[in-house]
């Protein structure tokens, strides 16, 4: 039984991090929209209200990944954290990468950024990390957690990933196959920002 | 046509080996229904009424006779010996196992072809005008950027999971045939004042349940920039369609809500930071594309040809024939033809194994082993000698594939319905063929003229009704099948959405239906007026007033 289900680069290698989450909000509401249950939130919307902020439970010590409403709003608390490289901040796939930005002198200043993907099918997961990689020059660990399935780690993997926190019920060891389904990717992206045309002479294959 | 190297078959066969094991684990139980979903859609895979549904890739409809052959062997040996072509310009099959897919899919690899993402929410197969290369109205042959737009969506990382499916169309005539005003993306290629190629970006548009035509976004792109400017696009939509209602989610839902303006300039801010990026189109790399798609080694011939003039003077059948189904052709002594799919009484788009070999054989024979699929659900050769006409149209007559209906009233375009369709509220295949029967006098047919008519089982709109001269959806009133007719929708530059006539109709009225629509066109028309053209005249009111004058009125509300 392998003690983590966390893959970074190629390997599994143990969780130093502890995630911290929001406690739940006061009352739970279903939303509904044309008769089904809404399962994704609209990019935007708060995740967060200021009671749950202030309710948040952080471990005094250790490495901690907290939510980025937390750190937006409890920032003078944690600044210690982070400057002693043990503060890590996670977005949801609903949330404003810009109000995370917007803050900061350096985003490098974080050793670890998270991004949870509450359903696999939130494809907003891969523009966010292209975002983090390219635009806002991220360079320090990108983790995928949440419903994060070996079906989806190598399009994680191409956008700027490098490190894959699968969901818990389902084993890292074989997931690890997956982030080599392809091996000769058509178009530019993160991983690789050169087409393959521009990588090799096709007309010499 | 384009041919495969060592990278594109990589690709397709390594996407064989991971949808084999992808299949594996979900019939072991080791991912549930809606883990596996998405994974079996971007293969083509739907679980529909009876068995599975798949969709197999036609990329901008080309196909090598090869390919066609291998398509009527597998719909022999693990379907039912025919296959359906859809509006997408793709070949679907209505009964396959799920476990025989994976087999299924590297029999196709083996000559060049796939089912990558023909469905699920990313970017779907790219389609274009049916005449493209060939056409004497065409400034760009859209074929290359179709292929380069292909390959660049592939496995596309960013786009793997929209929230909802992403069509882009593209063309290079001025008489556009490739509806890109009912696309996600549609592009317009032409020559700018330089002589340079461009492109005119349209956004937002599709059928389906809430039809718009698109917006225009850029008047003028260069097309190195092609594939950059999609990337903001759909980036700006990745991030803020809505997920919240599946109804709700295609781009023309954001675009419409954010207006177009506000939607271009977010488009616009996001290019600022992709302009110029790698995936900036090479010279080179169109060259290299190019290439494949280089004209036919033809003959060079006078315009005319003495026997094909005699045939068509000496035989009504053939002359009529050459009247609808023979299209003209940039090379002198040559044309396009096409093979109609919508013989009366059969399900429109439908093709047998047996056909599927006699169209390889003639399009080896006839017209350099290729041929095309169009969006309006019929086979094309593209390159076909005058003076071998005669001869082609005797062999494609003995096999039912010569009616020639194209563009009348009985070329239908049609989607599998509910016969077929889990999605469906109603059939859609009888009610085409009930109408074929109702107008089964080629005599009359032709007097009718061009008129489209365009039949969807539901409001997902994949038999395209809402551009249909004459548009017919199929909705569900309390659990029975009821029919709603639209008059006045048109594809094409002046394309246009249909007007609901009024209240729906049983399936057994529709032939009475269509056939007061058509006789008040026949009352009203002007010698040079087509039926859309009346319809845009007049406006719906004569057309409906024929249609209702003896219906009870109460009864009809009841079921509005």
């Amino acid at each position: 039984m392998p003690s983590s289900n966390l893959i970074r680069g190629n390997a599994i290698v143990a969780n130093e991090w502890t995630c911290v989450t929001l406690p739940p909000p006061a009352e739970e509401t279903v939303r509904k929209q044309a008769g089904k249950v809404v399962l994704f939130k609209l990019t935007g919307e708060v995740s967060a209200t200021p009671e749950q902020i202030a309710a948040t439970q952080i471990p005094a010590s250790g490495k901690v990944l907290v939510p980025l409403s937390v750190w937006l709003a409890r920032k003078q608390e944690l600044a210690g954290r982070l400057d002693k490289g043990e503060l890590g901040v996670w977005l949801d796939t609903h949330e404003l990468i810009e109000s995370l930005v917007e803050g900061e002198a350096d985003l490098n200043d974080f050793p670890l950024i998270g991004v949870h993907v509450e359903r696999c099918a939130d494809g907003r997961i891969f523009s966010i990390a292209t975002l983090l990689r390219t635009r806002y020059g991220y360079n320090n660990e990108l983790r995928a957690f949440g419903d994060v399935l070996r079906d989806q780690l190598f399009f994680l993997k191409r956008c700027g990933f490098d490190s894959f926190l699968i969901r818990a019920d389902r084993s890292a060891e074989e997931a690890l196959a997956s982030l080599k389904d392809f091996s000769a990717p058509y178009q530019g992206a993160v991983d690789d920002q050169l087409p393959i045309w521009r990588r090799i002479n096709r007309n010499a294959l | 046509m384009y041919k495969y190297d060592k990278i594109d078959q990589t690709n397709v066969d390594e996407r064989v080996a991971q949808f084999r094991d992808q299949t594996r684990r979900f019939l072991a139980g080791e991912l549930t229904d809606d883990e596996f979903r998405p994974l079996r859609l971007r293969n083509g895979l739907y679980i529909q009424r009876y068995a599975p549904m798949f969709r197999i890739a036609v990329p901008y409809g080309m196909l090598a006779s090869r390919q066609l052959r291998k398509l009527g062997d597998i719909a022999k040996r693990y379907d039912r010996g025919y296959g359906h072509f859809s509006t997408r310009q793709n070949l679907q099959l209505n009964w396959p196992k799920l476990e025989d897919v994976p087999e299924m899919l590297a029999e196709l690899a083996t000559v060049e072809m796939h089912a990558i993402q023909t469905s699920g929410n990313c970017i779907r197969n790219i389609t274009t005008d049916q005449f493209a290369g060939i056409a004497p109205d065409e400034v760009i042959d859209p074929r290359a950027m179709a292929e380069i737009l292909r390959q660049w969506s592939t496995f596309h990382p960013e786009f793997a999971l929209l929230p909802r499916k992403f069509k882009i169309a593209v063309s290079g005539t001025k008489q556009d045939r490739a509806v890109v005003q009912a696309h996600d993306i549609g592009m317009e290629f032409y020559l700018d004042a330089n002589n340079q190629v461009a492109i005119k970006v349209w956004v937002g548009g599709g059928l389906g349940r809430t039809p718009i035509l698109g917006s225009v976004i850029r008047e003028y792109l260069e097309w190195q920039h092609a594939l950059t400017y999609c990337e903001a696009i759909i980036r700006v939509y990745n991030l803020h369609g809505r997920r919240d209602n599946i109804f709700k989610a295609r781009i023309k839902i954001l675009v419409k809500a954010l207006g177009i303006d506000e939607f271009r300039r977010q488009v616009e801010a996001e290019w600022l930071h992709l302009k110029d990026s790698p995936n900036t189109i090479t010279e080179a790399e169109l060259k290299r594309v190019s290439q494949h798609f280089e004209q036919m080694p033809y003959e060079v011939l006078p315009a005319h040809n003495a026997s094909f003039d005699a045939a068509i003077a000496s035989n009504p059948a053939f002359a009529a024939w050459v009247k609808r189904c023979v299209h003209p052709h940039k090379q002198p002594g040559y044309r396009a033809i096409t093979l109609s799919l919508k013989p009366h009484g059969k399900a429109p788009g439908d093709a047998t194994s047996e056909q599927m070999h006699v169209v390889a054989d003639l399009a080896d024979q006839y017209s350099f082993g290729e041929l095309r699929v169009s969006h309006e659900q019929n086979l094309i050769l593209a390159d076909v000698k005058l003076s071998d006409l005669f001869a082609l149209w005797g062999k494609a007559r003995k096999h039912g594939l010569a009616t020639p209906n194209i563009g009348l009233l009985t070329d239908i375009i049609c989607c599998p319905g509910g016969d077929f369709c889990s999605l469906a509220n109603a059939k859609s295949i009888p009610i085409a063929e009930a109408i074929q029967q109702q107008f089964d006098n080629l005599d009359y047919l032709h007097d009718i003229g061009e008129i489209e008519i365009n039949i969807s089982g539901c409001m997902n709109g994949c038999g395209h009704h809402s551009v249909g001269h004459i548009g017919i959806l199929g909705v569900d009133k309390d659990g029975s099948e009821w029919y709603q007719v639209s008059i006045g929708g048109k594809q094409g530059n002046d394309a246009s959405l249909g007007s609901v006539i009024g209240p729906s109709f049983a399936a057994e009225e529709m032939p009475d239906v269509v056939q007061r629509l058509i006789d008040v066109y026949v009352q009203q028309r002007t010698p040079e007026e087509r039926f859309i053209d009346t319809v845009r005249r007049l406006g719906i009111a004569p057309f409906k007033a024929r249609v209702y004058a003896d219906k009870d009125v109460h009864k009809e509300v009841a079921h509005a």
